[in-house]
Parts: structure tokens; C-alpha cells; sequence
């Protein structure tokens, strides 16, 4: 699986978040794993991906600046993997 | 993204524990050499089914996810499953640890049947004569009759859970090869010089030679074996061991005893180490929160002694539990220190000093393991009996 700025995303309805002050931990009551998410910023676009079109216009909504999109791609890509993120 | 590491701000502590252990009785059929509790008998002052609910509940509120069930013998409670099917309601996930005496097949059928459920069954060896000079007679087929039942009731993948002793560090291949053909997932974790194992600590805890044995094996094998991050003074002997590099007590570990109070890590049962009690005003929330001996952890360290030597970084200083139990300061290095400086002072420790661990549930003393009776300590116990 490969998370592009077009996905449509959204967080697996199986994962709590908890936030913590450096961002949030997410936790997967399927796979139990236990996931970091270590800045605020990440937690903000996570929470709420699945009310936009794609992750480009979720980053948008949250005024997150263009030239940080990368990292967050990537972010969003690794949580993806654990299942944590999952495809619309 | 974030300025700080992620160990940074784990040693600054989080809102609520990652990792809680909740010892639930003192009783246990077993009287392992090194029990870090000290159990044995039941304490008159344990918990309440209500109370333990309570607990769960509290725990839930907080959003503590999953929680780590001990003992004692924690099947030994009555109102077990009744326990585990509360957390289960609230969506707390349960491991437990077990000497497997009470996993029957009958047992093995019902905790098949529960989601959100993981079972570490303790063994200490991959026979029996090692394993029951540690863990007690009989208690190698008492394990092996558990993980069978397991097995038969299609329970899914359980673990093996070994501390690591002088003893059975050879056998670190086997207990793989055991866990594999179980389909089960091998835990190993460090001895610790806590609750019975001060008594036992000079004759088990592996050797220096060893210490390399085992940091070489994880190497190998780490990535599919926990450790619960136990062993990260080792990384000292070069590239770091998979896992949060970092002592978590009171920062995002803590152990609540089966009387409701609350120690820092599962290995510091003593009065130094105790946060406070569940029971007070504020429950645990409160202790967790607002405890002074926990804000205090979450300060930055001392190097102490530590910081003349260049490992600092990787190993931490080793295991607070470790240090104390063996009568070393606090900042100085852990006895296990890969560079020996830590034997050289558990050497040099004035033995009347050493802190024993406050409550001691342990039956009346019946020795009766050649490797335990050898044991200074052991012969000075004996004197005294």
C-alpha cells in the first residue's frame, strides 16, 4: 500500500487515540500495536482525514504548509502500515 | 518533526501508563527462588472483587489500553475470570502471567473463548531439573501441561516467558525452538536482585561472559523475540537492542500491588520506591499524576559515577531496581555493567546496608534446591530458621 497525496483516507474505526503532550499515542484493539504520533500537528490531520477528500485537502484544512506535505505523506504512509490509517 | 526525541518525552512521563502491571494476589502454589514479590500466601489486605473493578474502570477512564495481570499465581483469585471478563467489557486488553498450574483443559476452552486476551506462561528452563531447581518440583510439567491445553483449545499464539539465569542462558536456542513448535512467542526477560531473587542474585544472574551471550543472541534473534526492553544495559557493548532504550519506572511503567498501593516498576517493592495507594482520595489517577516520588523520576537524571565512562548514552546506567537491591547508589552503574564496574562495588557493598524488599508473603521457608542451599545468603537464612 502507498499513501499519495490524493488518497482518501481514514482512521480504522479500531483505533483509540490518546492524547499525550508531545502529540497522541494510537492504539489498534485489532493488532494491538501501539503507535506514536509525535507531534500535534499529526494528530489534528489523523483525527479527522476521513471528513476530506483526499490527505492533499485534509493538510490543506489544517494549514499545514506545503513544503512539510512530504514528511507527512510519509507519516500517514507508516501508519498505514501498521493499519493504524486505512483506504477509503 | 518533534524537537525532542521520543525518549526525552517518554522520560518526562505520560498521562497514564503504557505498560501497568497489576500484581492482583500474593498467594501462589509455587515458591520460585526468585519471586520479585516475594509471594506465597495471600494477604488478608488484597483487593475486593468491587474493588478490583473499580480499579478497571479507573484504568479504562484513562485510557490505559492494556495492562499486564501477575501475581502471586494470579488464577489462584477466585474471582479470575471475573476480573478478566470486566476488562474485557471495557475494552482493556489482559496479559497474564501464569505458572500454568490452573490452566486446565476445561480453563484453556474458556480463555480460548475470550478476545483481547494473551497468556505468558513462566518456564525457566527446557527440562526439568533446570527449570525446577528455580521455579519448584513438578512445575516444568505443570507449564508443559498448560501450554498443551492451550494448544488442544486452539487458543492462539501464547508466550513462553524465561528469566534468564547463569543456568539456563545455554538454552536460549531450545526455548526458541520450544516456543516455535508451539506456534507461541519466546519472552525473555532479567533477573532481578528484587523479592526473593536478592537471596538468589549472586548464584543465578548470568555471568559477565554471559551478559555477552545474551546481547549477542538478541542481536540475532531480537526482532522476533520481547524482551520487555528489560535488557538495555547491554547495549553498552555497541549498537542498541530493539526496543525503547530508557528505565520507564514511574515515567510510563508502574506495578500496582494486590493491596492497592503503587510502586514504580514491578521490581521495586519497597517503601523508597512506593508512590502512594489507589485507595486514597484521588485514586490512582492522583498517585500517577501528582505523586512526588514519580515527578520525581520524571526529572532529569544524575550521571552520577556514570558520567566519566562513554556508554552512558547507550546504556542509561542500567536498572534502578538492579542498583538498589545490591546496595549500589542510585547514579552509580549496574551491577550487570557490561564494563565491570558494577561488580567491583557490589563487591565492595557493606551487606548490612543493602535494602531488603519491604513485605515478604513468602511461606514458611522449606529449602530444599542444592543450588539454593549453597547460597550465602541461603545458609545464613537456614541459621536463622
Amino acid at each position: 500500500m502507498s499513501i499519495t497525496l490524493e488518497t482518501a483516507c481514514e482512521l480504522n474505526p479500531q483505533v483509540a487515540l490518546r492524547p499525550e503532550s508531545f502529540g497522541a499515542l494510537a492504539y489498534h484493539y485489532g493488532n494491538r500495536k501501539l503507535v506514536f504520533l509525535k507531534h500535534p500537528d499529526v494528530v489534528a490531520v489523523v483525527r479527522d482525514v476521513a471528513d476530506y477528500a483526499t490527505l492533499q485537502d485534509a493538510l490543506g484544512a489544517h494549514d499545514i504548509q506545503p513544503s512539510r506535505w512530504p514528511s507527512f505523506v510519509e507519516a500517514i504512509d507508516s501508519l498505514a502500515a501498521s493499519d493504524i490509517i486505512r483506504v477509503r | 518533526m518533534s524537537g525532542k526525541t521520543l525518549a526525552t518525552q517518554l522520560k518526562a512521563g505520560l498521562d497514564a501508563p503504557i505498560c501497568l502491571t497489576w500484581e492482583i494476589t500474593y498467594a501462589c502454589n509455587l515458591q520460585c527462588v526468585h519471586c520479585l514479590s516475594s509471594s506465597g500466601t495471600r494477604d488478608p489486605r488484597e483487593l475486593s472483587t468491587d474493588q478490583a473493578k473499580a480499579v478497571l474502570d479507573e484504568l479504562r477512564d484513562l485510557q490505559v489500553f492494556y495492562i499486564n495481570i501477575g501475581g502471586g499465581e494470579p488464577m489462584i483469585r477466585k474471582d479470575f475470570f471475573e476480573i478478566l471478563e470486566h476488562a474485557e467489557a471495557n475494552d482493556i486488553g489482559v496479559k497474564f502471567s501464569t505458572n500454568g498450574t490452573y490452566i486446565t483443559a476445561e480453563n484453556a476452552r474458556r480463555l480460548a473463548a475470550m478476545n483481547y486476551l494473551d497468556i505468558q506462561i513462566s518456564l525457566d528452563g527446557v527440562d526439568a531439573v533446570t527449570n525446577d531447581a528455580v521455579r519448584g518440583k513438578g512445575s516444568y510439567a505443570t507449564a508443559i501441561a498448560a501450554m498443551n491445553h492451550l494448544r488442544d483449545a486452539n487458543f492462539g499464539q501464547f508466550k513462553i516467558s524465561v528469566v534468564v539465569t547463569r543456568h539456563n542462558v545455554d538454552q536460549l536456542d531450545e526455548f526458541k525452538a520450544l516456543a516455535d513448535s508451539y506456534g507461541a512467542q519466546l519472552r525473555i526477560t532479567r533477573l532481578r536482585p528484587s523479592g526473593r531473587g536478592a537471596d538468589t542474585w549472586d548464584e543465578l544472574h548470568p555471568t559477565q561472559q554471559q551478559q555477552r551471550q545474551i546481547y549477542d543472541w538478541l542481536m540475532k534473534h531480537g526482532e522476533n523475540v520481547l524482551t520487555g526492553d528489560s535488557f538495555f544495559h547491554l547495549n553498552a557493548f555497541g549498537e542498541s537492542l530493539p526496543g525503547l532504550n530508557l528505565c520507564g519506572a514511574g515515567r510510563v511503567v508502574c506495578l500496582i500491588d494486590p493491596i492497592g498501593d503503587v510502586y514504580a516498576c514491578p521490581f521495586v517493592i519497597h517503601d523508597q520506591f512506593k508512590a502512594g495507594s489507589l485507595l486514597g482520595d484521588g485514586g490512582f489517577t492522583k498517585v500517577w499524576k501528582e505523586s512526588d516520588l514519580f515527578l520525581s523520576l520524571r526529572e532529569p537524571e544524575s550521571e552520577g559515577a556514570c558520567s566519566a565512562c562513554g556508554s552512558y548514552d547507550a546504556c542509561q546506567g542500567g536498572c534502578m531496581a538492579a542498583k538498589f537491591f545490591t546496595g549500589i547508589p542510585l547514579d552509580g552503574p549496574d551491577p550487570e555493567c557490561v564494563t565491570g564496574h558494577g561488580e567491583e562495588l557490589v563487591k565492595s557493598a557493606t551487606v548490612s546496608l543493602i535494602p531488603k524488599p519491604s513485605m515478604d508473603h513468602s511461606r514458611p521457608v522449606k529449602i530444599n534446591t542444592p543450588r539454593l542451599a549453597s547460597s550465602k545468603e541461603a545458609v545464613q537464612r537456614m541459621e536463622r530458621v
